[in-house]
């Protein structure tokens, strides 16, 4: 199941040239860039490791390609992510966030019921990938 | 950080990635909307017939080069070896886009310059245009100039020089580095600096991203023939050597000109005959600093004419706060005979016309 989060989730997965565009759209705008991964792809882990520190003075989006790239290869079969955060006045808050990269086989989620009291039920969706250690999951060897 | 240009094992993912342009990976599928080797170049319409004729006179017209150069003759004195070779620069571009536009093959120029040159010749301040003149002459993207010395790029303890010089390098991107005083990486006298960790950075940098930045390096030229002696990677690697010439009496005299005409100041004509009398001599004294010494001696002739006319008092009117007049330049110490208040010529520790400390 293809893991859908973030911006142009719908959209096929990007080529490098769209996503430099993207990146040049965001820092043109002087959005601040960051590159971020994880292997945990629950839709409420919103919180991903950061790949070094997002990228405030950058001019050009080859900069921030040059992290994407060193990211994805350091955690192959992780998501992968960019981020682009807008600090005006009045909006701060993240304006730009889509992945980059994601493992080959995405296992996708089940859906948990869980009986309560008075025939309550609750909710929850497990990722199926998350059944094994962090680093293993996507069939990968611990990076 | 790994090497992009390097295949990288394919650890089954879907994503192409900017080292699989070759045919390392084959089995990468083609993402819709073209593949990401043609990530670098714009794309390029059908390859024009062998019979065709390009019209080269349009084409100079479209790439805006006349403009750009005339603007460079217009705001630049003298400097002639530099203008000859920006004036190469943008026909190799111009010419490269027409051989694209017939299908051959054109690479991209290296065009990382080192600028050396006595104080005051400008390396600086063409520096800082060389920037946006690539940029509109197609070959850069933004233009940015990021200028840093020594205390930008070394760090203070091991492992924080590579993040220090790649953070620079990430924003130079684009754009042009200016290393000022470059020599001042390199330390011989203490082999674990950390200067040459950043200088092997650097290196890598200017060989594998040669399309990303343009990396100028400036300094006085001794030195700099030393840092290049000990450095040959370094020599190697910059494609152009610019040697930046002493201005004469004349164009000392057109800067000075066009800094006043700047600053909407006037010399009288007796003022103008005495001012190249001033330049005539104080090229001769030591730590002259060519176009900096005409911006100091401008500051100063300024301070005089100030004076002279609140000394005066009464009432004034414009022109006489335009002009400038034979005694305001005759008044300096470099004539020998005047006792002004502020000095002009090298005389003790608060000359403000010396050079910074490492420079003289």
């Amino acid at each position: 199941m293809r893991l859908m989060q973030g911006t142009f989730s719908s959209l096929p997965d990007f080529t490098d040239v769209e996503i430099m565009a993207q990146i040049q759209y965001a820092v043109d705008r002087g959005w601040a860039v960051a590159v971020e991964f994880t292997d945990d792809p629950h839709p409420r882990n919103v919180l991903w490791e950061m790949w070094g520190l997002p990228m405030f003075e950058i001019a050009d989006a080859a900069a921030a390609m040059l992290e994407v790239t060193a990211c994805r290869e350091a955690c192959p079969g992780q998501y992968v992510r960019v981020t682009a955060y807008d600090a005006s006045l009045g909006r701060q808050t993240t304006a730009l966030s889509f992945i980059v990269s994601r493992p080959s086989a995405e296992p996708g989620f089940r859906l948990d019921r869980q009986e309560m009291s008075d025939r309550r039920v609750s909710y929850s969706l497990h990722a199926y990938a998350a059944d094994r250690p962090s680093g293993e999951r996507y069939g990968t060897e611990p990076a | 950080m790994s090497d992009p240009g390097q295949p990288v094992p394919q650890r089954g993912f879907a994503m192409p990635r900017p080292g699989d342009r070759d045919s390392a990976a084959p089995e990468v599928p083609e993402a819709p909307g073209g593949s990401a080797g043609a990530a670098q170049s714009a794309p390029v319409p059908a390859p024009l017939a062998p019979g065709a004729v390009v019209d080269l006179d349009a084409e100079q017209r479209s790439m805006r080069i006349g403009e750009i150069l005339d603007r460079l003759d217009a705001e630049f004195v003298g400097l002639a070896p530099v203008k000859t070779r920006v004036r190469e620069i943008a026909a190799l571009l111009l010419i490269d886009r027409l051989r694209q536009r017939y299908g051959l093959t054109s690479s991209r120029p290296s065009l990382h310059m080192c600028f050396t040159g006595s104080p005051g010749t400008g390396k600086t301040t063409i520096a800082s245009q060389m920037g946006m003149l690539l940029a509109e002459l197609g070959y850069l993207r933004k233009g940015q100039l990021i200028s840093v010395t020594r205390d930008d790029l070394v760090g203070q303890y091991v492992g924080h020089t590579a993040p220090k010089t790649k953070e620079v390098l990430k924003r130079a991107m684009g754009g042009v580095l200016f290393i000022d005083e470059a020599y001042y990486l390199y330390r011989p006298e203490n082999e674990r600096d950390y200067g040459q960790e950043s200088i092997e950075i650097l290196l890598q940098f200017m060989e594998s991203h040669r399309e990303d930045l343009v990396v100028i390096l400036a300094g006085y030229a001794d030195r700099m023939d030393t840092f290049f002696r000990s450095n040959p990677g370094m020599a190697s690697r910059i494609a152009h050597h610019l040697d930046f010439p002493d201005f004469t009496l004349d164009e000392l005299v057109r800067i000075a000109d066009l800094m006043l005409d700047r600053e909407e100041y006037r010399l009288s004509v007796p003022a103008r005959e005495a001012f190249r009398e001033y330049v005539a001599l104080r090229m001769t004294q030591p730590r002259f600093a060519n176009a900096r010494s005409m911006r100091n001696a401008i500051d100063r002739l300024r301070l005089r004419q100030a004076g002279r006319i609140v000394a005066a008092g009464g009432s004034i009117r414009v022109a006489d706060l335009v002009e400038i007049s034979a005694e305001d330049v005759r008044a300096s110490r470099v004539f020998g005979t005047g006792d002004d208040a502020v000095a002009d010529d090298a005389s003790g520790s608060a000359e403000p016309d010396s050079e910074p400390g490492p420079s003289s």
